[in-house]
């Protein structure tokens, strides 16, 4: 029998339906998968083999009773460990959510299950989703399949290593600043963050409440979109969904022809900080694009320059509030309840022992940039930025269908590499960012691998809000155009994983 | 904790110092559900029975806005004659506290959906204007229960045991601008705003204002300035004063006691003071310092509200009438004197007459019982009117058996002392005092026949011509009947008995 | 001189409660300084005409009915609890101990 865990989610969803796999046998596949090479690649922090099995019977019972299923029904799913799942472990990779099992599941975990795709676990990440590399993850680093010495990318490494690594076909990540990009990017996979708004927040623990996107993870352009339409549309429970119907991502992704479409490329993202080998595959890209009936031209957008600046003054604001639920009184860790402690100092002992580094930073960050005093110029002063980087977006649309860069200035760095260096670390996000301040809707889809060492790198598309089909429709072009080139897409080139258990 | 310092008498304080007061009211909406969520709202339930990843600020967890809430608070707002903003934000006030699950409070900040009204009070006759600053919609926090210290108090407990029912019911503060009158009416200004208020949400139907269940909840601010002077002085603010009588004692003893702290040259400080209502004192709360920078910021997780003038005109059309107007319709319509209707106001007894006259009771009837009998146990007791246990419907009760004869005003006061001392129902208490009238004519003829027997020096006196001296025997009767009987009906049967 | 002093940190932590060592302050204080001269940028660039952006859509009025859905059973509400007495939330004292 082939191994089921090389197939796409779509090839899986035909293989069930017309019989030849069962849901069970599907799910046994990966977590078998699972077990041989998480060991090394630790994209999983909690396995949930009991429940995905149970989900998987349940849905091979009603496929055989002959109920009409979702498409993607019976397939897998590795949930980025951010979501709230009922009754299983939810930890946003941190120590202060250690052993926590929320009451509820979040809007996406409902859509999952409602849809009766199987969730085999929760998948690694930086703490809070706050980092580029996993290296943040109160659990350990997540390592990348291509390159086991390297990141897979963050905060969502879990969630790309895992499908790149085929311990899953599918995966759901959360996209505040590129953590479903970017890691997409390195890991050589398809990542996308939605229109903010266009998938609900209900339920992933927030970091930047106006910048948090849920999105689709997956190797394929089609996947991905068929797990977008899959999770997307509105939600009355959550205040910013957007009330529109869902943009027409599977049809885009299935269609994929990009005569006529004007393409813009942004000036600002290139240059000097990029790495040879990331623009080389970046602007071949372009060609095959302009090759197959794409209009190329290029666009400036003046002040993505200081999208970087912006962000980082918008998302520690918004996390020192959203974090300071964590206060050991009710759910999660508590430290120092010793019959003598005050309330608050048990609140500062548990946050002092139950935050990393990088949170603590960020949460400082954020107090000082909320300060009497300092609102104005900080927080007001990058509202304001948002609006001049949306109008820039909006003049660029004027001209152009889409934009496209780089996902990332570099490809997937070594583990340690910049973790003492958060400006460094940073910078990885500078391409991503301004479609989250922006909130429009935008993907990595794998351009092949940099000659200087053989990584993926992501090939970025940027679509006006609600537009998200127009992101799949360049991806699905490039992906088979690609795969003519290489005869088969580019995760085909990855290493194999020693199988280790 | 300091203990209270000496104060001035208020005669001495106000001699010297004006005061300037600044009120702020937080009203718990009677909405069906929580401002943010659609957790209920039942006073008293089982603790944490009512309650949702929303309202226990769960991780990933976010608020959707109640437009009954809304609603409610432009009405209040367009009750208070404020303008209505256009548009508007809720925006998180950051400070931790163990009963507020979020560690921010969602509330508005510098985009209130009310600003800029007024209203007015009477006292003793006079109206006196207040300027309403802004009225704001929030959420209310959890509630503690403090264990291991004296009496439930916060300070000296071991732990605390929190419930989370209250948190996220929706609050409206309403914030009156400085309020500057003379000095002897100040705290009676303030009782008067406090006890209209009440009134208007009454009216309104947003809110049960029940103050005994903390739905009404008054923080006080006062400072004084010497007397003439426009030089605002430093202010305290005295938090959670919970009936009308006590904001008027707390803003009194406020006033007392800063005057005693200016007099004798020291300085007010600027902080939070906590109202006693048994000892009748504040003492010093937590000094107000940088440490509460609340870090205010737009909500990101709520959009904007903006109602439209459409609807926003609508809720007008739906007020009821002014209370002033609605006072002097009243007076009107029941044909009191400026005096009795003043008295009534002072009282605090408008509603619960309008409330009794509405079941069928005279106005006059219904208020001789509530300035009278009712009133006088709540002053005794320290009681709001409202809070005594005996509402409209046992007022009503009660006087429909003296329209029938079965009791007598002297009777009725009897049993209305049953009912404050809950006795049970009127009926019960009649039949437990043994006090209604006597009826039966046989009963009364035959304490009439032993009046006549013992008194036949004044069965004379009448017979001789005198028929004013039958009034010794229909007191005599009266005694006999332990003063239940008709005294009409005594006299009649008299009459009959001597032929006169 | 540097945009935020190692007091100014302190004080951030404490609003923040979190009950930072001396080390960490020393270690965070300059990584601080250098991440807000980066962020400071934004200061200059949007005139005061420019108005604020928060969301991709500018929705507004997004209100619920007034109806009550089901809660969290109880024991759901204090599933996570630290510590739990008389079904309430079990917290330490409030106050310091004076």
């Amino acid at each position: 029998m082939t191994d089921l865990t090389r197939k796409t989610a779509a090839e899986l969803a035909e293989l069930m339906t017309s019989g030849q796999a069962s849901s069970v046998e599907v799910t046994q596949a990966h977590l078998d998968r699972i077990a041989a090479v998480d060991g090394d690649v630790h994209a999983f922090l909690h396995v949930d083999a009991e429940g995905a099995l149970a989900q998987a019977k349940a849905v091979d019972t009603k496929r055989a009773a002959g109920e009409q299923l979702a498409p993607l029904a019976g397939v897998p799913l590795a949930l980025k460990d951010v979501l709230t799942q009922e009754g299983v472990p939810t930890t946003a990779g941190s120590k202060i959510l250690e052993g926590w099992k929320p009451p509820y599941d979040s809007t996406v975990v409902k859509r999952l299950k409602a849809a009766g795709i199987v969730i085999l676990g929760k998948t690694n990440m930086d703490e809070f989703a706050m980092g580029s590399s996993t290296e943040n993850s109160a659990y350990g680093t997540t390592h990348n399949p291509w390159d086991l010495s390297r990141i897979p990318g963050g905060s969502g490494g879990g969630s790309s290593a895992a499908i790149s690594a085929y311990e899953a076909p599918l995966a759901i990540g959360t996209d505040t600043g590129g953590s479903i990009r970017q890691p997409g990017a390195f890991t050589g996979t398809v990542g996308v963050k939605p229109t903010y708004g266009g998938t609900s927040r209900y339920g992933l623990i927030a970091l930047a409440s106006s910048l948090d996107t849920p999105g689709p993870c997956a190797r394929t352009t089609l996947d991905a979109a068929l797990l977008h339409e899959a999770i997307a549309g509105y939600d009355p429970m959550d205040s910013t969904s957007i009330n529109q119907p869902v943009p027409a991502v599977v049809e885009a992704a299935r269609d994929g022809d990009v005569a006529g479409l004007r393409i813009g490329v942004v000036k600002e993202l290139g240059g000097e900080g990029y790495q040879p080998g990331v623009e080389a595959r970046f602007h071949e890209a372009v060609e095959l694009l302009t090759k197959l009936g794409a209009e190329v031209v290029e666009v400036s957008c003046p002040h993505f320059e200081y999208a970087l600046p912006a962000y980082y003054l918008i998302l520690p604001s918004e996390a020192s509030s959203n974090l300071a639920r964590f206060d050991a009184m009710r759910y999660g860790l508590r430290v120092g309840d010793n019959g003598e402690n005050s309330a608050e100092k048990v609140t500062s002992l548990t946050r002092e022992a139950g935050f990393g580094a990088e949170v603590k930073r960020r949460i400082i960050l954020g107090t000082h940039a909320l300060s009497s005093g300092y609102y104005d110029a900080y927080y007001g002063q990058a509202q304001k930025v948002r609006t001049l980087i949306a109008r820039d977006f909006a003049k660029a649309y004027e001209q152009v269908d889409v934009l496209v860069s780089p996902a990332t200035p570099t490809t997937a760095f070594a583990i340690g590499d910049r973790i003492d260096d958060p400006i460094a670390m940073y910078k990885n996000d500078l391409c991503t960012i301004p479609s989250n301040l922006a909130g429009n809707a935008a993907a990595s889809f794998p351009c092949g691998l940099a000659d200087e060492d053989g990584l993926p790198v992501g090939f970025h598309v940027m679509a006006p809000v609600m537009r998200d089909d127009l992101c799949y429709q360049v991806g699905a072009a490039l992906e088979s155009a690609l795969a003519e080139q290489w005869g088969g897409v580019l995760m085909t080139k990855a290493p194999e994983l020693g199988v280790t258990r | 904790m300091t203990v209270a310092a000496d104060v001035l008498e208020i005669d001495d304080a106000l001699a010297q110092y004006d005061p300037v007061m600044g009120l702020e009211v937080h009203v718990e909406l009677n909405t069906k559900s929580k401002m943010f969520c659609g957790c209920p709202t039942e006073f008293g339930a089982p603790p944490n029975t009512q309650t949702c990843p929303v309202c226990l600020g769960l991780p990933g967890a976010l608020p959707v806005v109640n437009a009954r809430g809304v609603e409610s608070a432009i009405k209040i707002g367009l009750a208070l004659n404020c303008e209505i903003a256009e548009w508007c934000r809720f925006a998180r006030k950051n400070y931790f506290y163990p009963d507020m699950p979020k560690n921010f409070q969602t509330s508005q900040y510098d985009e209130p959906i009310a600003f800029n009204g007024w209203t007015e009070v009477v006292v003793d006759g006079e109206t006196y204007r207040i300027e309403i600053e802004r009225a704001h919609m929030e959420e209310d926090t959890g509630k503690s229960t403090h264990v291991g210290g004296a009496t439930g108090r916060i300070h000296g407990a071991s732990h605390s045991l929190v419930d989370y029912n209250r948190a996220g019911i929706p609050l409206i503060e309403i914030v009156t601008k400085t309020i500057e009158v003379p000095g002897e009416k100040a705290a009676a200004v303030a009782r008067a705003y406090v006890s209209m208020l009440r009134d208007l949400l009454l009216a309104l139907g947003v809110s049960d204002v029940r103050m005994d269940q903390g739905s009404l909840r008054c923080d006080a601010n006062v400072s004084l300035k010497p007397r003439g002077s426009s030089t605002l002085g430093t202010r305290t603010e005295t938090k959670n004063v919970n009936s009308f009588r006590s904001v008027e004692r707390a803003i009194t003893y406020e006033i007392t006691r800063q005057a005693a702290v200016l007099s004798s040259g020291g300085k007010v400080v600027q902080e939070t003071r906590h109202w006693h209502e048994d000892t009748g004192v504040t003492t010093s709360g937590r000094e107000k310092s940088d440490a509460d920078d609340y870090r205010y910021f737009p909500e990101p997780d709520l959009v904007p509200v903006a109602p439209s003038r459409e609807w926003v005109e609508e809720l007008r059309a739906t007020l009821p009438e002014a209370p002033s107007v609605r006072r002097a319709r009243l007076q009107e319509d029941w044909g009191f004197t400026d005096l009795e209707m003043r008295d009534v106001i002072n009282g605090n007894a408008l509603e619960p007459i309008v409330a009794t006259v509405e079941l069928g009771v005279t106005p006059a009837a219904a208020k001789k019982w509530w300035l009278g009998e009712l009133a006088r146990s709540a002053n005794e007791s320290g009681q709001e009117l409202d809070a005594l246990g005996v509402g409209p419907e046992q007022v009503a009760e009660v006087q429909k058996l003296v329209d029938e004869g079965t009791l007598n005003d002297k009777l009725a006061r009897q049993v209305f002392e049953g009912l404050l001392a809950g006795e049970g129902t009127p009926a019960e208490i009649i039949e437990k005092r043994g006090l209604a009238l006597v009826s039966d004519d046989s009963a009364l003829i035959e304490a009439i026949d032993r009046a006549i027997a013992a008194n036949p020096d004044v069965v004379e006196k009448v017979n001789s011509g005198k028929p004013a001296a039958a009034g010794a025997l229909i007191g005599a009767v009266m005694k006999d009947m332990r003063g239940q009987a008709d005294a009409a009906k005594v006299r009649q049967l008299l009459n009959e008995k001597l032929g006169i | 001189m540097p945009s935020i002093t190692r007091e100014e940190v302190a004080h951030l932590a404490r609003l923040a409660r979190i009950e930072l060592t001396d080390d960490e302050l020393d270690h965070l204080a300059p990584q601080l300084d250098q991440i807000i001269e980066l962020v400071g940028q934004v200061s200059q660039v949007a005139a005061d005409d420019i108005p604020p952006t928060s969301h991709a859509l500018p929705l507004t009025n997004v209100m619920r009915a007034d109806e009550n859905v089901p809660c969290l059973t109880p024991e759901q509400a204090l599933s996570g609890a630290p510590a739990q007495e008389e079904q309430r939330f079990r917290v330490p004292r409030i106050l310091e101990e004076d």
